[in-house]
């Protein structure tokens, strides 16, 4: 019980920070318009608080963003127009999905690089093939293995 | 197992947490001296001409405006600050804008997102070191620059191009490390 009023107690600080996001003075009247800005702001980092995208952040300047963003919109800008203009003025950081570029190659490339890894370590061992075949026993070995293999209460 | 392939197989681990272990002090190294700031938003206007922007004056100062033409064809190099009021670290930076005031150096400020009567008390309180001054109280031509965060300061050459930019106050360190170098190379 004390649990359950504790996630709800819980739920309760974070719902309304979830929900704050958008004021309804902010959003666009167009539904469909004020779902495509919200899709844009999702993938714009905030630079103040840099790990909440601009629709998740209650910073003057994500707010700032998201004005911005929705007259972009308004304006009729295509997604990747709005994108750009706020890519020129705050650069790649702003891009909650990196680039792939010079700087980032190193990034991009880890996956392929410890999939490849893996797949050429599986690839080595594999050729190396199993172990040899152990040798015959000898007379001698295989007396003694007789010898113990023998029920004692016999 | 044939015993090259054996001591590859044993010194690669060993070789990889080397190459990790290097970086990390590599990374350490650039957090102690400041040249690798995970939180930094690395400005994308360095080498380029600022935005097309006219801001309008702080009245009762008596300081001319400033707009985009004002950071062209220069006689030197100038810095612009953004700063406000209400912004603490403005306080710990303003005496090093005093001084290079007093050394000659155009400082252009952009008082960010503040209230006149608010600006006037600061410059009255703490001095004056804007040669012009413009008011960006929707705070768009800030964003326009690229600014995140007040006090931010562009270094703009002779010929207009954005050549730095320190986000964050400029410390008595940032003065003598940085900008004196960047005056003595663009001057």
């Amino acid at each position: 019980m004390r649990r359950l009023l504790l996630a709800l107690a819980l739920l309760a600080v974070w719902l309304p920070l979830a929900l704050a996001v958008s004021s309804p003075s902010e959003m666009l009247p167009d539904p469909a318009q004020e779902q495509r800005a919200q899709e844009i702001g999702r993938q714009l980092r905030c630079l103040v608080c840099q790990n909440e995208s601009i629709e998740d952040s209650h910073a003057d300047l994500a707010r700032d963003l998201r004005h911005i963003v929705r007259e972009r919109v308004a304006a009729g800008d295509s997604d990747a127009a709005v994108i750009d203009y706020l890519h020129a003025r705050y650069g790649d950081f702003v891009l909650l999905r990196p680039p792939f570029n010079l700087l980032t190659a190193a990034l991009w490339g880890m996956p392929v690089l410890a999939l490849g890894g893996g797949l050429a370590a599986i690839l080595l061992l594999r050729r190396r093939g199993a172990a040899p075949e152990p040798l015959p026993l000898s007379a001698e070995e295989q007396a003694r293995l007789a010898a113990l293999e023998k029920d004692p209460a016999e | 197992m044939p015993m090259t392939s054996r001591r590859v197989l044993m010194l690669a681990p060993l070789g990889v947490a080397a190459a990790g272990g290097l970086g990390f002090y590599a990374m350490l190294r650039g957090l102690g001296t400041g040249e690798y700031d995970p939180h930094g938003v690395p400005s994308a206007l360095v080498g380029r001409t600022p935005p097309e922007f006219s801001l309008p004056p702080l009245v009762p100062s008596g300081l001319p405006l400033l707009a985009s033409a004002d950071l062209q064809n220069l006689e030197g190099p100038v810095l612009v600050n953004f700063w406000a009021s209400w912004c603490v670290p403005c306080v710990v930076e303003h005496p090093q804008l005093m001084r290079l005031k007093r050394e000659g150096v155009a400082v252009y400020g952009v008082n960010y997102k503040d209230k006149p009567e608010a600006a006037m008390a600061f410059l009255a309180r703490h001095g004056n070191p804007f040669q012009r001054l413009g008011r960006d109280e929707p705070g768009r031509v800030a964003i326009d620059w690229g600014v995140y965060g007040v006090p931010e300061t562009y270094f703009v050459d002779r010929k207009g191009v954005i050549r730095w930019r320190w986000a964050g106050p400029i410390t008595p360190e940032v003065l003598e490390q940085d900008v004196r170098a960047l005056l003595r190379h663009y001057a």
